[in-house]
């Protein structure tokens, strides 16, 4: 087995369960193992785990300032900027820093060298414990459009040896790109219903694109959900699991209670689903060999 | 004194285009001599983003004291009051009728703006 | 003209069905599927596509490996990991430049000593005027791993509001996405109300909590929605007092019942199935909403 693995939780449709897949996941392998919550603007999986905060740290995106005694107003930063971040007028120069992305292309093309990059705040990063399990969130500053800054700083935290379990945000748009990439393996988390099959399909084109491989946890999965299973046996994709529709485990959720702890035979269904998806990156990796 | 008013059209008896950033042309006169020209704007219309702020840009390198358009979004409001350009909001009708309205007072220059921002 | 947005913080409480209920109740109104990310709005209303149109959403940093040198000054300067090195076809070292990952930003077509790239225009996904089974509807696709979602919501919202002012309709009503970041921050400002919907879990709570702070933060007005409500009626009722202290009206408390995914897989809306509580519930917070929004 890997020594270094990197698992992330995603769905194309919000509310599928990632958050519980994920929680549960990290909590049934239990050591060597950190917990990613990258969903900055909704994280929930603390919630779940319930870890003790050691340490906050806010996270800056680098916006333009100017020294306005250097600027003779050229306007070669405006000239650069695709964002209209910044704007330079006849005898002044204004910034939009909500709109900058932080490319520095100002700043390297100002010929007086005027303009230096400060760090626009845009959220907290907190890192803490909860058992033996690591934990790393984002949480985005209410207000604030841009999310893929915070989450490039959570996952600088990726484990370099151990298991990393990656909670994305819901979609297919660039912050769960962000969240994503660069993973060992992905699991898609949908559901049973005419949404959750439309959404799914459009998750498992942002995988197929990003190249990771990937297999389908179905939650809430009723007797007669043949639309799925006959989606997945079509596009070849392994379905990993299928957690039912009961009332009691939605019970547990709604209480903050993870369900390898309200319902022990989880733990095993959980650890079964961590050595299904490790077997399934070795044979990826020997296949590509 | 020069104003500039957001137009759809080419002559004074066009209509004001109630949009700023997005506006198809601007309509600039010298109150003084009556000299007029028009400026096209259209290169912002299908900016990705900050066609406010680009519009008020260009405007800023005319040389004029006022602008009279039917609505400015924030971003581009402050690009013009940077450039120590007057708003003047709310205008209606042609562009003829939209100066005499500033003449008499009916329109004014505003402190804010007048809508707000599109995220675009 | 009024315009009642629809969200929810934490995905999955039901915006959508609730969203099509209201299409199937609401007269002389144009529905906005904002959700622009995973839009699902039109499964249940039905979308007879009368207009499709473009969106250019940013631009693409594009190598031409024939000017390439291989320099790696366009490595070192991009901010965004979209940039690596790769050897050539002849073994000369040149760039690959990651679609995903390139934010467009310019700075290494304008850095690159060889002018061996270029910064195009790209298309980044689709919107759609289209006729519904209850009017007019403008929805969207964004592309996978495409950004500027507030971009193309603005247009959704913008399309919506032109064709309900041409038709003299005094309503649109707006489907938005999970979250609180750009599309629903573009789905939000301005609106004349906006319908937060929430489920009785602690993760409902905590979400509606962070959606509260941004109507507060826009100043915009809202009102709550607790769905599936039995589910955890102890949830439900710390909700209900959370709303209580923020001054906030809970227009609506909907049962939890199975006949919203059958209506869902029957491509319906939860009203058209008469004598339900869930229906009743639904219609009852209708007329509160249309009330509230005058």
């Amino acid at each position: 087995m890997k020594h270094n693995l990197t698992i992330a939780v995603a769905s194309g449709k919000g509310g599928t369960g990632k958050t519980t897949i994920a929680a549960n996941l990290a909590y049934s392998i239990g050591y060597n193992v950190r917990l990613l919550d990258c969903d900055v603007e909704e994280p929930n999986s603390h919630i779940f785990l319930k870890p003790e905060i050691v340490s906050r740290e806010k996270i800056g995106v680098p916006v333009p300032e100017i020294d306005e005694s250097k600027c003779n107003y050229c306007g070669e930063c405006g000239r650069i900027c695709v964002f209209s971040a910044i704007v330079p007028l006849k005898d002044s120069i204004i910034t939009f820093p909500e709109l900058c992305h932080g490319c520095g292309g100002c700043s390297l093309v100002c010929p007086e060298k005027a303009i230096k990059e400060i760090d626009r705040e845009t959220g907290v990063l907190e890192i803490g414990w909860s058992d033996k399990i690591e934990f790393v969130q984002g949480r985005l500053n209410i207000g604030e459009a841009m999310s893929p800054p915070l989450i490039r700083a959570v996952k600088k935290h990726v484990k370099k040896d151990g298991i990393t379990i990656i909670d994305a945000p819901p979609g297919t748009s660039c912050p769960v790109i962000e969240s994503v990439k660069d993973s060992d393996y992905v699991v898609l988390v949908t559901e049973p219903t005419p949404f959750g099959l439309n959404d799914l399909k459009l998750a498992v084109g942002m995988v197929r694109e990003l190249g990771i491989p990937f297999g389908v946890v179905v939650n809430r999965a009723t007797i007669g959900d043949r639309c799925m299973d006959s989606y997945c046996l079509k596009e070849n994709i392994k379905i990993l699991l299928k957690i039912p529709d009961k009332r009691k485990i939605a019970e547990a959720y709604s209480r903050g209670e993870l369900a390898v702890n309200a319902f022990p035979e989880y733990k095993y269904i959980f650890e079964e689903l961590f050595s299904l998806i490790s077997g399934e990156i070795l044979e990826e990796t020997e296949y590509k060999l | 004194m020069k104003i500039a008013v957001t137009s759809q059209g080419d002559t004074i008896n066009s209509p004001v285009d109630p949009r700023f950033g997005r506006a198809a042309k601007i309509f600039v006169i010298e109150t003084d001599s009556g000299e007029t020209r028009v400026v096209n704007n259209m290169q912002n219309v299908n900016l990705t983003q900050g066609a406010g702020i680009q519009a008020a840009e260009n405007v800023s390198h005319l040389g004029v004291q006022y602008v009279i358009t039917g609505h400015c979004g924030p971003k581009a409001f402050r690009t013009l009051k940077s450039a120590g350009i007057k708003v003047v909001v709310g205008a209606k009708g042609t562009i003829a009728e939209a100066l005499e309205d500033l003449k008499t007072g009916k329109l004014t220059s505003s402190d804010n703006p007048d809508v707000e921002g599109h995220w675009i | 003209m009024k315009e009642l947005v629809v969200i929810s913080g934490k995905g999955g409480t039901g915006k959508t069905s609730i969203v099509a209920s209201f299409a199937a109740l609401a007269e002389k109104k144009v529905i906005a599927d904002c959700d622009v990310d995973a839009a699902d709005l039109h499964l249940i209303l039905g979308s007879k596509i009368q207009k499709k149109n473009e969106f250019a959403g940013g631009k693409l940093a594009v190598i031409n490996p024939d000017l390439c040198t291989g320099c790696g000054i366009c490595t070192e300067l991009c901010r965004f990991d979209a940039v690596s090195p790769v050897n050539g076809k002849t073994g000369i070292p040149g760039v690959s430049i990651n679609r995903l990952m390139c934010e467009g930003c310019g700075v290494c077509a304008n850095f690159c000593p060889v002018n061996a790239i270029e910064l195009k225009e790209k298309v980044s996904g689709e919107w759609y005027i289209s006729e519904s089974r209850y009017g007019p509807m403008v929805h969207a696709r964004l592309g996978i791993a495409e950004d500027n979602s507030g971009k193309l919501v603005s247009l959704v919202r913008l399309n919506a509001k032109n064709i309900a002012e041409n038709r003299k309709y005094d309503l649109v009503i707006i489907d938005g996405s999970p979250g609180i970041g750009c599309p629903v921050i573009a789905s939000v400002t301005g609106a004349s109300l906006v319908l937060a919907v929430t489920e009785p879990t602690l993760s409902g709570l905590h979400d509606l909590k962070r959606v509260i702070s941004l109507a507060e933060h826009f100043n915009i007005r809202l009102v709550v929605c607790i769905n599936k409500y039995d589910i955890n009626t102890d949830m439900s009722r710390q909700i209900e007092e959370y709303c209580l202290t923020k001054k906030l009206k809970v227009v609506g408390k909907i049962p939890y019942d199975t006949i919203v995914t059958k209506a869902q897989i029957a491509g319906a809306s939860v009203v058209e199935y008469a004598g339900k509580p869930v229906t009743f519930s639904i219609k009852k917070m209708w007329r509160e909403i249309f009330y509230i929004i005058g």
